[in-house]
């Protein structure tokens, strides 16, 4: 069990994902390093489903549950691939006697000198986004109440990690829509700016402007743009 | 959060659907407008007052009326494009509602020029709401009201559920098309602003002046003339000279 004080760190950093700078890496590298403190296991790795499913390495805290977890994404067998498709823990207190169930990633686990392995899913209702795998030494399980923390803790990330998604989208969408207000208004301004310059008509104006910008292979907003910062000399446009 | 607090946030979010969804009033389109134009009525009729808009913003601006109640509170949020001031603008860039029961209190000379075009047409209390979600803002909900009187609170935490709404409507990835053009729907709702944009261009020609400049003068001109951008800009559009517009 780690202090009360570090424990409620842990928490609320997994909390916050609302910073300017959020890096999923660096988050996900503190989610292992918590986890690691929390359980006494200094082998510690988590993998992240991408939009199409299909799940990636993302954070371990040794080179050993690295090579763990990249294991199991090649041979698409182990406790964390278990975890994610069926969003509940996997609990094996001995490696040694579960060859039955993955016959490539039990023995590689076993030599790489581990004893046993808890798999936590990072699941909200019916999404799971990922797992977090915990490998310990001994051939022993992992402390009931430190079962809990870790798992509520992944809980909390996983509820961060699909709001930042959904403010990542949310950012993207107000994105577009900017671009293709603001496209809009240079064409008109740019219409007026070409009226007003060579004594025409709107519609002119805007005829003039898509001819030259079909001949010249430009796309009609950036014309336009470069219109209204004169960029390109309103007479040009002259009939 | 309690059992009764849930069911009084489920509550208020089955009111804003029930407008949105609400099949009698035909006088509304379809589609994203449609619903937009529902949610505004029923914002207005759930939290009291007259009228609501929907204004999409940019750091740079306004970015035009998306759907409102009724055309008035359109002018309304018009005239806050116009002077450049109101509870709507401040209500985007402070991130949070701006309440102004009666904007002929004394007080409400922070928007000198904004209360007296409203009062003129007849509106007393304002009401904005952003609409926001974490730091992703695209505008804001503007409510208007015909007597000077404060919403109580029960009204003021319908009026933000009516706004999250309107957020969700407008994120639900519909605004703009595959290849990132604006959706037809809601480009032809802010086809209105397009003389504003015209004669701001032509503006820069004859006044030799940059877009901002352009916009200051006739933002000035309208003012002075008790009229909207909208107003000003037909006319220049349509020929009137310089002299005659007055800019």
């Amino acid at each position: 069990m780690i202090a009360p004080a570090r424990l409620m760190d842990a928490f609320v950093e997994m909390a916050d994902t609302l910073v300017d700078d959020f890096d999923l890496v660096d988050f996900l590298h503190h989610m292992t390093d918590h986890t690691a403190a929390i359980s006494g296991s200094s082998s510690v790795g988590l993998l992240l489903g991408d939009e199409h499913g299909r799940l990636n390495f993302m954070a371990a805290t040794s080179t050993g549950a690295e090579h763990l977890e990249l294991y199991q994404l090649q041979t698409r067998e182990g406790p964390c691939v278990d975890s994610v498709r069926s969003g509940q823990p996997v609990v094996v207190t001995d490696l040694h006697q579960a060859t039955h169930r993955w016959p490539s990633f039990a023995p590689m686990a076993v030599a790489a000198g581990f004893g046993s392995v808890h798999a936590f899913p990072m699941r909200l209702r019916d999404r799971v986004v990922g797992a977090l795998n915990v490998f310990g030494v001994e051939v022993a399980p992992l402390d009931e109440t430190d079962v809990r923390v870790i798992q509520a803790l992944a809980d909390v990330a996983t509820i961060s990690l699909l709001q930042e998604r959904a403010l990542a989208a949310a950012s993207t969408l107000t994105q577009q829509l900017q671009g293709a207000l603001s496209s809009r208004i240079l064409i008109e301004q740019a219409k007026g700016v070409i009226a007003a310059s060579n004594d025409v008509t709107l519609r002119q104006a805007f005829e003039s402007l898509r001819k030259y910008a079909r001949s010249h292979h430009v796309l009609l907003s950036d014309l336009a743009a470069r219109v209204v910062d004169r960029e390109v000399n309103p007479s040009e446009f002259a009939s | 959060m309690g059992t009764s607090n849930t069911t009084t946030l489920l509550r208020r979010r089955a009111l804003v659907w029930e407008s949105i969804e609400r099949q009698d009033d035909d006088g509304a389109p379809d589609g994203l407008v449609g619903r937009l134009e529902r949610l505004c009525r029923g914002a207005a009729e759930h939290v009291g007052l007259t009228g609501a808009a929907v204004n999409l913003m940019s750091p740079t601006g306004s970015d035009g009326v998306v759907a409102a109640s009724d055309e008035r509170c359109k002018d309304l949020v018009e005239m806050q494009f116009t002077t450049g001031q109101g509870p709507g603008p401040d209500a985007f860039y402070l991130r949070r509602p701006v309440l102004a029961p009666d904007l002929a209190a004394a007080e409400e000379q922070r928007w000198q020029g904004y209360a007296s075009m409203a009062l003129g047409a007849g509106v007393r209390s304002a009401f904005a709401f952003p609409l926001q979600i974490g730091p992703t803002r695209l505008g804001v909900l503007d409510l208007f009201g015909d007597v000077p009187e404060m919403p109580d609170e029960e009204q003021l935490a319908v009026a933000l559920t009516f706004a999250q709404m309107a957020t969700e409507i407008l994120l639900d990835g519909r605004l703009t098309t595959a290849e990132g053009d604006l959706d037809p729907d809601v480009g032809s709702a802010l086809s209105y602003r397009v003389e504003i944009y015209q004669a701001q261009g032509m503006l820069t020609v004859w006044l030799g002046v940059g877009l901002p400049e352009a916009l200051v003068r006739m933002r000035a001109t309208a003012f002075e003339q008790g009229r909207t951008l909208i107003e000003l800009a037909h006319d220049i559009v349509a020929g009137c000279s310089l002299v005659e517009c007055e800019i």
